[in-house]
């Protein structure tokens, strides 16, 4: 197996864009020349439902087609789900979980099922809110797993992130200097505890 | 020059469409291959294609509308899965039997029941006897080129049939990956126009098709069809050694992987091939002589090559994705092991279902089958030949 | 063979499940809580509440009880969140907050 891979698990709810940062991300890291795969797994198809989607993220083309069992990095796009889904489940030793909470860290870890690994927090809502007049968790939560792994060169990322969004957004150009302020502070804020 | 670009296989298979520019786009949607015509729709709506986007009730009408427009004289084309599939049957047939070269898009997903939208074989399987042929992708790419190649295949004027396209659901479909793709000019100029001899349209020639075949003349049909089928085996590799010539990437009737001195091998199809490959790399990085068939062609098939690349193993496992209900293994392992039989020194195959309704095969799934192959090979022992895996069971299993 | 939902889960083998999926009672989806689902809160004003019923029916996840011709609270392990109730009741006594804010 490549050490050079990277495997990225993501858990949220339909609806909440779990999904998009997913493919986001695979966006990010091609852009940056990587190989990428970004896909997500598909349960009942419902607004709130528990959804994953995984990343594979390398220098060279990665074949495997199933699902990630051990992942490097976790991303928790909604910390309800801490409560009924075992997120960091085969999660690497080393690797990291990273959750979208304004909660400490120490509030999060009884529910991790006697995980003992690093927890990194965020408040998407905040910085969402903050920056975007209302609450799309995906673009900030992008931002801190591309933070926290090192996956991509955080000045790249932006760069990338800027033409993306131009090109996304080319209709509603207003919203662009938000969604990069969401980036550049969620990854200003995103921590470990 | 290749375009270096990252696309689910849906997208790739939407953006070769759009290439093309088929004449007729007969649509009706259903999971997972909904995001075909939508894409594709986008496409008619932002005028990139002049296609007559036809918006049908049901698959049995998509079917006979791609039918009533390839007679015609023109290019039809649709996407479907599953009970889409199953719904368009009755047309399967009169599409092959009309030999016409209809290009369907299978992005395969189980059939009821119970209901379930994830991925296996048992759409397209269970349209093997159809009269299609059938072609089946690992990965984004692969969908993409086998959709270049499929109508030059399929309108090949000894083969005349229709041509499904199959990837596996969510798995290929839904992931986005890197891929290769080709400019449109050049895309084009590969896939050509096409030229029917005689079609509905052809005002100086008129032309009935489809007619009441009573027994004095259909066995002749049907054996010419049969002949057809054996000729399109011909045109695959004829279409796809330009292919490469053309783009550089290189395809077959089946892909060999690590098979030169292989003592045991799986034979598969599809997007698990990938995940055997990785298992395949880590088993030879400590000396384990452990190779791969992945079939690319399933119809026609590839009988007489198949055999000949099996016929240096000791054990094979043939994985199917589809159960097949013949209460002796699936429909890749039966082909598989008629093929063998002429085989002077006969590898002892065995059947593997597995991955039904979007069950999961990771790389140590791979890894399980081929420690199993090893040993009976060294061992001798007996043991079942149709086997299950990846279930629950209260019993132990072989896997 | 005979056995109860709630004795089907993730973890029944191929010997022991039931043929075709048959679910052999009614109403099982009370034993799922996908209430887990929700990310807006309906909360009921008992005070501004006139008990017409109205809400009741409209309710696609039947989550607001009925007993002898009254309503109670709501059903949070079924309530989905989609706001029909509150859209529905005439004396604006429903309203929707964010899941987890009260």
């Amino acid at each position: 197996m490549s050490d050079k891979r990277l495997e990225i698990r993501w858990h949220g709810r339909g609806g909440q864009g779990a999904k998009t940062a997913c493919m986001l991300l695979a966006d990010a890291a091609f852009a940056a020349g990587k190989y990428v795969q970004g896909f997500p797994e598909y349960g009942p198809e419902r607004m709130g439902a528990p959804i994953t989607a995984y990343n594979r993220i390398s220098d060279e083309r990665c074949s495997v087609h199933s699902y990630i069992y051990n992942p490097d990095y976790v991303v928790v796009v909604d910390e309800t789900l801490l409560s009924s889904v075992d997120v960091t489940h085969g999660l690497k030793p080393g690797g990291a979980v990273v959750v979208n909470s304004a909660k400490p860290a120490s509030q999060l870890r009884p529910y991790m099922h006697g995980y003992e690994g690093d927890i990194y927090t965020i408040d998407a809502r905040k910085i969402s809110e903050e920056c975007l007049g209302a609450y799309f968790p995906n673009t900030p939560m992008l931002a801190a797993v591309v933070q926290v792994s090192g996956v991509l060169d955080p000045e790249r990322f932006v760069q990338d992130m800027q033409a993306s969004f131009e090109h996304k957004f080319a209709t509603k150009p207003q919203v662009i200097e938000g969604n990069m302020r969401c980036l550049t502070e969620s990854m200003k804020e995103v921590r470990m505890q | 020059m290749s375009i270096r670009d990252r696309l689910s296989g849906n997208e790739a298979v939407a953006y070769a469409m759009r290439q093309i520019n088929p004449d007729v786009f007969a649509a009706f949607p259903i999971t997972p291959s909904t995001e075909i015509p939508q894409y594709f729709a986008q496409y008619a709506a932002d005028g990139k294609v002049d296609t007559e986007f036809v918006t049908v009730e049901s698959e049995h009408s998509s079917m006979s509308t791609c039918i009533g427009a390839e007679a015609a004289g023109v290019r039809a084309v649709t996407a479907t899965s599953s009970c889409g599939l199953a719904y368009m049957y009755e047309m399967l047939y009169v599409a092959a039997s009309a030999r016409l070269p209809i290009t369907l898009a299978c992005v395969n997903r189980a059939l009821t029941g119970p209901i379930n939208i994830n991925n296996d074989h048992s759409d397209s399987m269970g349209a093997r006897d159809t009269g299609w042929i059938q072609i089946y992708a690992e990965n984004n790419q692969e969908a993409y080129d086998n959709y270049l190649q499929a109508m030059r295949i399929a309108e090949t004027p000894d083969v005349r049939l229709p041509i499904m396209v199959c990837q596996d659901g969510f798995i290929t479909s839904h992931a986005v990956e890197n891929i290769e793709l080709e400019e449109d000019e050049a895309v084009k100029a590969f896939v050509g126009e096409y030229e029917p001899e005689n079609y509905l349209l052809k005002h100086e020639n008129p032309l009935a098709v489809g007619p009441y075949d009573t027994s004095p003349y259909y066995m002749e049909h049907k054996v010419q069809q049969a002949q057809a089928m054996k000729n399109a085996k011909r045109a695959i590799l004829d279409v796809a050694a330009e292919f490469e010539r053309t783009f550089g990437r290189k395809y077959g009737l089946f892909e060999e992987y690590q098979m030169e001195d292989a003592e045991a091998a799986i034979v598969l199809i599809g997007s698990t091939a990938g995940t055997a490959k990785m298992c395949v790399d880590q088993m030879r990085a400590r000396g384990e002589k452990v190779g791969l068939i992945k079939l690319r062609v399933f119809r026609p098939f590839p009988a007489e090559e198949l055999a000949q690349a099996l016929s240096k193993v000791k054990t094979a496992a043939v994985m199917d994705k589809s159960e097949g209900f013949s209460g002796c293994g699936g429909p890749v392992f039966a082909d598989t092991r008629s093929a063998c039989y002429d085989l002077k020194n006969r590898p002892r195959l065995i059947n593997i279902v597995y991955g039904l309704g979007g069950r999961d095969c990771a790389v140590e799934d791979i890894e399980r089958v081929f420690e199993y192959l090893l040993r009976i090979g060294r061992t001798g022992e007996d043991g079942p030949v149709y086997i299950h895996m990846g279930q629950r069971s209260s019993e132990k299993e072989v896997f | 063979m005979t056995r109860r939902a709630s004795e089907i889960d993730e973890q029944i083998t191929w010997q022991e499940i039931t043929p075709g999926g048959e679910i052999c009672e009614g109403g099982t989806a009370r034993a799922i809580r996908t209430g887990a689902w929700r990310q807006n809160c309906p909360v009921w004003d008992e005070r501004k509440c006139k008990q017409c019923l109205l809400c009741a029916p409209f309710c696609p996840d039947s989550s607001i009880p009925v007993t002898d011709s009254r309503r109670g609270e709501f059903d949070l392990d079924h309530c989905k969140g989609c706001g029909i109730c509150w859209q529905v009741c005439p004396f604006e006594a429903i309203h929707m907050v964010k899941e987890g804010e009260e």
